[in-house]
């Protein structure tokens, strides 16, 4: 508390000595695109008419409850009715309206001009994370990876201390070319999400089904952070947005180095793992994308996510267990994770699966067999 | 004044209530039902209030400490569906069923048996929806909006009776407010015209046809969630060939009228409040009646403002973002004619007052900030955020429920014969007061500082904020138990009351004796011009 106090009382300081917008913890943030600093000018004009009317109705409100009292003899008026004051106020807060209206439109029409972008990029929310995949100029996918929640689990449980960026860390942020009109289409997988960079002045739903669209030109290079805001299940708290804002030409050397990299890392598909490196890939694997329902321990929270812990999955036939993590359960939030994870991470994670938490199935599963499987059908 | 009735001395035929706990249970009197419904809502508001103590502790401090999101989820949603659904509308309906009889000089409710039903399911409802946090896998947990397919294809099991519990309170709702059209068209005593009624009387004859019109919306829109859930139909189910987004409309379509469901019945007893302590007629009757018929005209092509970031084309959002901005010019000229009401009166401040004045300020705040939310650009950035969250609680809380405390501090005269402590009433008006804007406020900046609704850990830059919210949030909650202690307190060992009650109140419930008889208005009053408006 005393920390906020002298937190607030700085804000208020810095408001007075600046004469401009309060501290960014009282205010909208102004941000760093045209945009959003247009969104910002809105806001402050908005607000700065609403304080006004304020200050003269609560002014009038408050003038009255001071003078008109019964205990300093006020003898009450007999008037209940005037033609010409009601037109006025009727009238006087339409032509507000309309001035507020004007600014609010230009900057809308600024908004949805979408076109002549320099690179797109689709943005799909999962449960509960990100997937980002930079498209070419014929909506083929040239690469793509999912951004899950950095934050270690026991800083959650407050176990460790909380770092700066507590639950506004991913372990790979979208990265995007500065000064370069970007083009974002924005969908989803499961259920409605929401994708929100508040620096930018850009948020859309994530609706499966559709594709949503939205742009940004963002002059200055940084990390930037938001989070998801629609409401979408167990971890809607824990799917944060990180984009980080490259130089031209920087960027251009990442992209270029990520395509190679992508063709060598397909490259080793063919490989066979030894079972202790498909259970030190499968530990990472789980951790990211099952132990927030299925639990670090395997243990689940039945009914809706059952325990790996002794299943009849894990000990069954190997090429089941593949199969339902491939493809997921229709119906279920058991999502199909052949299409967000590589066959190394398949296969190991599923060997982690039958071999961990007391599991012991005693086969091996290895990338080739995922590959297999997915052929196959 | 009050002797001009003689009703309990005419009628020799008059009988008080039947005797026994089951007089509760068969009852077909308005002034029983009435009392029913204000328990009930009551009692919910209590359990809701619960819930938000919960949502409040555990975001007292970043992390997770008391509960697990998957729980946090459903204590949001059943937070937001017992408040609408559980407090406010029953208290609204059992407000009208105490007052619309006395004011329009009746004896009773046009339709009584249907009365009793329609409060009789909502503990049915309410148990049904209650019951489903203890079954497997737990309750509803998206949201009291229940966005498709969260609450299709992604629901708990128990969403189903989920879904009965909502068809129970529309056929509720929809029930009570037929009885209410039909008390108000076909009661009046004679001589109380239309454009003579109290303004009570006409916020509910609007909000009914509202209800009216919206509930089978909700109830359609459940069906569909029945239907994709169990039959195989794809409404709602982007895969099959529906569309998630149409959820939405469907239920905004509900859900806006339904905003001033929750609001008309209270700017209706805030005109009854304003002159009784100001000594002086309501200013501007006429334009307030054409106000609450415009701002309920409005409320249905206003919907998608709740949407502005699903991807509409540019003309849509252009006509939702000028519609929503209209509503500010009927709302405006209710907040103008009570000033003007309170303007050169003589004011007295009692508890009702005081919760009158602060409904009149901090419900114009929470208009304030509405409009803000209009501004289509503007709204990318508080869209789902705690600016959002900040804005309907300004408008619910120090708005309808204000009301509906100040209704009961103003009404109990009548209703039990008894005055309330008027100290009391006092302090507990100071901690609500005190309590709801040390919660409310700081969410305007936690949201503008970009902290999400709906999330049960947050990172550290919101931290001071929720902190002073979840203490507000306390204050305000136990301040509600000292409400119960100052009315039961009333009830049992308050002064005598008054048949007049207050020295400026006006209206036919006041020339009937405290507390009201058993059967309101046995012969139709006379009704005189100093206790009507026109």
């Amino acid at each position: 508390m005393k920390n906020f106090i002298a937190r607030l009382a700085s804000g208020a300081l810095l408001a007075v000595a600046s004469g401009s917008a309060l501290a960014d913890e009282l205010n909208m943030r102004v941000g760093v695109t045209e945009i959003s600093r247009q969104v910002y000018e809105l806001h402050m004009i908005i607000l700065g008419i609403c304080v006004v009317i304020g200050i003269i109705v609560f002014g009038a409100l408050f003038w009255s409850v001071f003078n008109h009292r019964k205990s300093l003899g006020a003898e009450p008026a007999n008037f209940h009715d005037d033609t010409r004051i009601e037109i006025a106020w009727t009238v006087i807060p339409t032509l507000i309206l309309i001035l507020m209206a004007i600014p609010a439109t230009q900057v809308l029409v600024a908004m949805y001009d979408t076109g002549g972008e320099d690179m797109l990029v689709e943005v799909r929310g999962y449960q509960w994370k990100w997937q980002y995949k930079y498209l070419d100029g014929d909506y083929n996918d040239t690469y793509s990876f999912f951004s899950n929640l950095a934050t270690p689990r026991d800083q959650i449980t407050n176990q460790s201390v909380k770092t700066d960026n507590y639950l506004l860390e991913v372990d790979e942020p979208l990265r995007i070319p500065a000064n370069r009109k970007v083009r974002f289409l924005v969908t989803a997988e499961d259920v409605i999400h929401a994708w929100w960079v508040p620096d930018f002045g850009i948020k859309r739903d994530a609706v499966p089904g559709m594709l949503n669209e939205l742009w940004t030109v963002v002059p200055e290079p940084g990390v930037y952070r938001g989070q998801c805001t629609e409401l979408c299940g167990k971890d809607h708290g824990f799917m944060p947005i990180v984009v980080e804002v490259l130089p031209e030409q920087e960027f251009d050397a990442w992209y270029a180095s990520k395509v190679t990299s992508e063709l060598v890392r397909e490259e080793s598909f063919a490989e066979t793992l030894t079972h202790e490196q498909l259970m030190a890939n499968g530990e990472t694997v789980y951790g990211t994308y099952c132990a927030s329902c299925h639990l670090v321990n395997g243990e689940g929270i039945p009914p809706a996510f059952p325990a790996i812990v002794g299943s009849a999955i894990a000990s069954g036939p190997r090429d089941e267990h593949l199969s339902l993590v491939i493809n997921g359960v229709a119906g279920t939030a058991m999502q199909a994770f052949g299409k967000q994870l590589d066959p190394v991470q398949l296969a190991s994670v599923v060997h982690y699966q039958r071999h961990a938490f007391g599991n012991d199935a005693g086969d091996m599963s290895q990338p080739q067999d995922v590959m297999n499987l997915s052929n196959g059908q | 004044m009050s002797e001009v009735i003689h009703a309990g001395h005419h009628d020799h035929h008059d009988h008080g209530p039947a005797k026994g706990l089951l007089r509760w249970l068969y009852t077909t009197n308005h002034k029983d039902i009435g009392t029913l419904y204000l328990w009930f809502s009551f009692a919910m508001f209590l359990i809701g209030g619960l819930m938000a103590l919960v949502i409040r502790t555990e975001l007292f401090q970043p992390g997770l400490q008391f509960v697990q999101p998957e729980f946090f989820n459903q204590m949001t949603t059943n937070h937001g569906l017992i408040m609408v659904f559980g407090a406010i509308m029953p208290a609204f309906v059992g407000l009208a069923n105490w007052l619309i009889p006395m004011q329009v000089g009746a004896p009773d409710m046009a339709l009584p048996r249907m009365n009793n039903l329609s409060f009789w399911i909502l503990p049915f409802a309410f148990g049904i929806m209650i019951s489903t946090l203890f079954m497997e896998g737990g309750g509803p947990n998206f949201g009291w909006t229940f966005y498709a397919p969260l609450s299709t294809t992604y629901a708990p099991d128990s969403v189903t009776f989920f879904i009965f519990a909502v068809h129970l309170m529309g056929a509720s709702s929809i029930m009570g407010s037929i009885n209410i059209i039909a008390t108000i068209l076909n009661m009046r005593a004679p001589g109380m015209t239309l454009m003579k009624m109290p303004m009570f009387v006409w916020t509910w004859l609007i909000t009914a046809y509202l209800l009216i019109a919206v509930m089978p919306v909700l109830a359609g829109a459940v069906t569909m969630m029945l239907f994709d859930i169990h039959f195989g139909t794809s409404f709602f189910n982007a895969a099959g060939g529906g569309d998630p987004v149409m959820f939405q409309h469907i239920f905004w379509f509900f859900g806006h009228p339904e905003v001033y469901i929750m609001i008309l019945p209270a700017f209706g007893i805030i005109s009854h409040i304003i002159p009784a302590f100001a000594r002086k007629q309501l200013f501007g009757y006429t334009s307030m009646v054409y106000a609450v018929a415009s701002i309920a005209f409005l409320s249905f092509i206003v919907w998608a403002h709740h949407m502005f970031t699903v991807g509409m084309p540019l003309a849509g959002q252009l006509f939702f973002m000028y519609s929503t901005m209209l509503i500010a010019i009927p709302t405006g000229v209710k907040v103008f004619n009570w000033i003007a009401t309170m303007w050169r009166g003589s004011m007295t401040f009692e508890t009702p007052m005081l919760f009158a004045i602060a409904f009149v300020v901090l419900f114009t705040m929470g208009g304030f900030s509405g409009l803000m939310l209009a501004i289509t650009p503007a709204d990318y950035q508080y869209h789902d955020t705690y600016f959002v969250v900040a804005h309907f609680h300004y408008v619910l809380v120090p708005g309808a429920l204000f009301s509906i405390i100040a209704a009961v501090y103003f009404w109990l005269p009548k209703w039990t014969g008894k005055m309330y402590d008027e100290a009391l009433g006092k302090l507990h008006f100071w901690l609500s007061f005190i309590g709801v804007n040390v919660t409310f406020f700081p969410q305007h900046f936690s949201g503008l500082a970009g902290m999400p609704r709906r999330i049960p850990d947050y990172a550290l830059q919101f931290a001071d904020f929720n902190m002073l919210s979840s203490i507000g949030a306390f204050i305000f909650g136990f301040s509600q138990l000292f409400f119960l202690f100052v009315v039961i307190k009333a009830i049992r060992s308050g002064k005598p009351a008054t048949a007049r009650g207050w020295e400026g109140a006006r209206g036919l419930e006041w020339t009937l004796p405290s507390p009201a008889p058993y059967h309101s208005f046995t012969h139709p009053p006379e009704v005189k011009a100093e206790e009507v408006h026109g």
